[in-house]
């Protein structure tokens, strides 16, 4: 198997089919190249995909697709170990936006695959890509197992641990604190069930952020699917360190959480899952381009923590990967001169723009891990004596909801949050 | 009721290679961890035990999160053979 093609994508999750995909529809001759036994099967995320950018390569593809729910509702939880505070958001609008749709990747990835298929991309499954190939220094190839297969160009869309891209030279292994390890279940119950428990209508669905509830900076993740249930921690590999603690020890204190536990009563456990998240932001983003290589997707370490993207970085560095190798297809030059473009129309994309905007983020909250612990905690006490009826009068209510908040944060301290918070986020 | 890690992967699929995908790479800088023993600590499925003085692998129970790879230079990793390894049903 010594064929020669226009590119070979390593990977065939969302940022390597949209690459595929984009090329395939230009005329180009595309081989991908996946490990798993079928595309998604190495795949778990906690998370959406969003409409604005699967749309843009398959118009109305919730009608057609193994789709779950659409998110109407973001839930915000602040937690301690036996309280929590609900902020959340609900809109009708989302039930004709269709912003965000909760899926099982082991089901949409090959259905997303099957478009680049359709579109003339060759896909082989169960077949992983060793290294790339090399002739004067820059890349030519993969090696397989299967053999050896050329290109003009070649994509590592391989994921969080990019092999290829470490094995290639463009990334080191990030430090503990730039990647943190997501745990998850998939938990069934009847769909009617869930449509009670979490006051649904029959498509609708609920994607939920939840802090509070450990020790150190540890998130919890549910998203409502039709007949499932997706429930996990994400907690940076530092952070995970420094606790003591085991994954899913941590995990297992989060599902018996008391207000956790009887959402997911009587579920029955259909996978346990884990992966690691690139979520250092822009500082630890891996070099994008090399002769004749690019990297797209998780394995260039491009993931929005803070707003919990991922599939849509992925999907747009796989497009924008793909112009660049049209462009240098008419151009007939797959040197880093041409193929740096890529990083250019990435820093042009939303996709650096926002990393860069919050490129301070990660280190500011692992620094500040009081937003983690200390407020939550607070919010629930303040909100538990605010609620309290036991005789005392408002005003004194008050004076001691005052002073416990000053007793656990200066006047200083809360100022400096806040103002901290706003030059972050605003 | 906390469940026991054995069960929860009980309900995954696997296919097993008959080579490992994960090793140490040297196997005396175990006996002087610099890390306390941070591979059998982060990892979600209980693939590392210290046993005998040494590192062992149960490696057919990894789900190539990588976590072990980024908490230490001594794990050797790659990814398993075309088609082995996890494959998740639902993801």
């Amino acid at each position: 198997m010594a064929e020669k093609f226009d590119s070979v994508v390593v990977g065939g999750g969302p940022a390597g089919i949209a690459a595929a995909y984009t090329m395939a529809k230009a005329g180009l001759n595309v081989l991908v190249l996946e490990k798993g036994e079928k595309p998604g099967a190495k795949n778990m995320f906690g998370g959406v995909i969003f409409r604005h950018h699967t749309e843009k390569i398959a118009p109305e593809f919730w009608k057609t697709t193994p789709i779950e729910r659409h998110v109407v509702e973001y839930q915000y939880w602040l937690m301690t170990k036996e309280s929590h505070l609900l902020m959340s958001h609900r809109n009708q609008k989302f039930n004709k936006t269709y912003n965000a749709f909760t899926v099982h990747r082991a089901k949409f990835d090959p259905w997303f695959a099957k478009l680049a298929e359709d579109a003339g991309v060759v896909i082989i499954n169960r077949t992983t890509a060793d290294g790339v190939i090399k002739e004067n220094g820059r890349v030519v190839g993969v090696k397989t197992e299967r053999g050896d297969v050329m290109a003009d160009v070649v994509i590592a869309a391989d994921g969080v641990n990019s092999m290829l891209s470490k094995q290639a030279g463009l990334r080191d292994d990030p430090p503990l604190d730039a990647m943190a390890l997501a745990v998850k279940e998939v938990i069934a119950l009847p769909k009617q069930k869930i449509e009670e428990r979490f006051n649904l209508g029959p498509e609708e669905g609920v994607a939920a952020l939840l802090v509070g509830w450990g020790r150190g900076m540890h998130e919890g993740f549910m998203y409502t699917n039709r007949d499932t249930i997706s429930l996990g921690i994400g907690i940076s590999l530092k952070d995970l360190d420094e606790s003591g603690q085991r994954p899913h020890i941590l995990y297992e204190e989060f599902k018996n959480h008391p207000s956790i536990a009887p959402l997911v009563r009587d579920g029955e456990l259909k996978e346990y899952s884990a992966h690691l998240i690139p979520e250092g932001g822009y500082d630890y983003v891996s070099r994008v381009y090399a002769d004749g290589m690019l990297v797209v997707g998780d394995a260039a370490m491009l993931v929005n923590a803070i707003n919990w993207e991922g599939t849509n970085l992925a999907m747009t560095s796989g497009t924008l990967a793909a112009e660049t190798v049209i462009e240098a297809k008419k151009k007939g030059d797959f040197s880093s001169h041409t193929l740096e473009k890529y990083r250019q129309k990435l820093e042009e994309s939303y996709v650096l723009k926002d990393l860069r905007r919050y490129r301070n983020v990660p280190k500011f909250f692992s620094n500040n891990k009081q937003f983690f612990n200390l407020y939550p905690e607070l919010a629930n006490e303040l909100a538990y004596i605010w609620h309290l009826v036991d005789g005392e009068t408002k005003e004194e209510k008050m004076k001691r909801i005052k002073s416990e908040l000053f007793k656990r944060r200066s006047r200083f301290g809360l100022l400096s949050d806040a103002y901290h918070l706003w030059r972050l986020l605003a | 009721m906390t469940q026991r890690i054995e069960d929860k992967l009980y309900r995954d699929r696997y296919k097993v290679d008959e080579d490992s995908h994960l090793w140490i790479k040297d196997p005396n800088m175990c006996l002087k961890c610099p890390f306390n023993f941070r591979c059998i600590r982060v990892c979600p499925t209980d693939v590392f035990k210290w046993e005998e003085n040494k590192i062992t692998i149960t490696y057919d129970a990894c789900v190539e999160c990588g976590a072990c790879r980024i908490a230490c230079y001594d794990i050797g990793w790659k990814n398993p053979n075309g088609g082995f390894g996890i494959s998740y049903k639902y993801g």
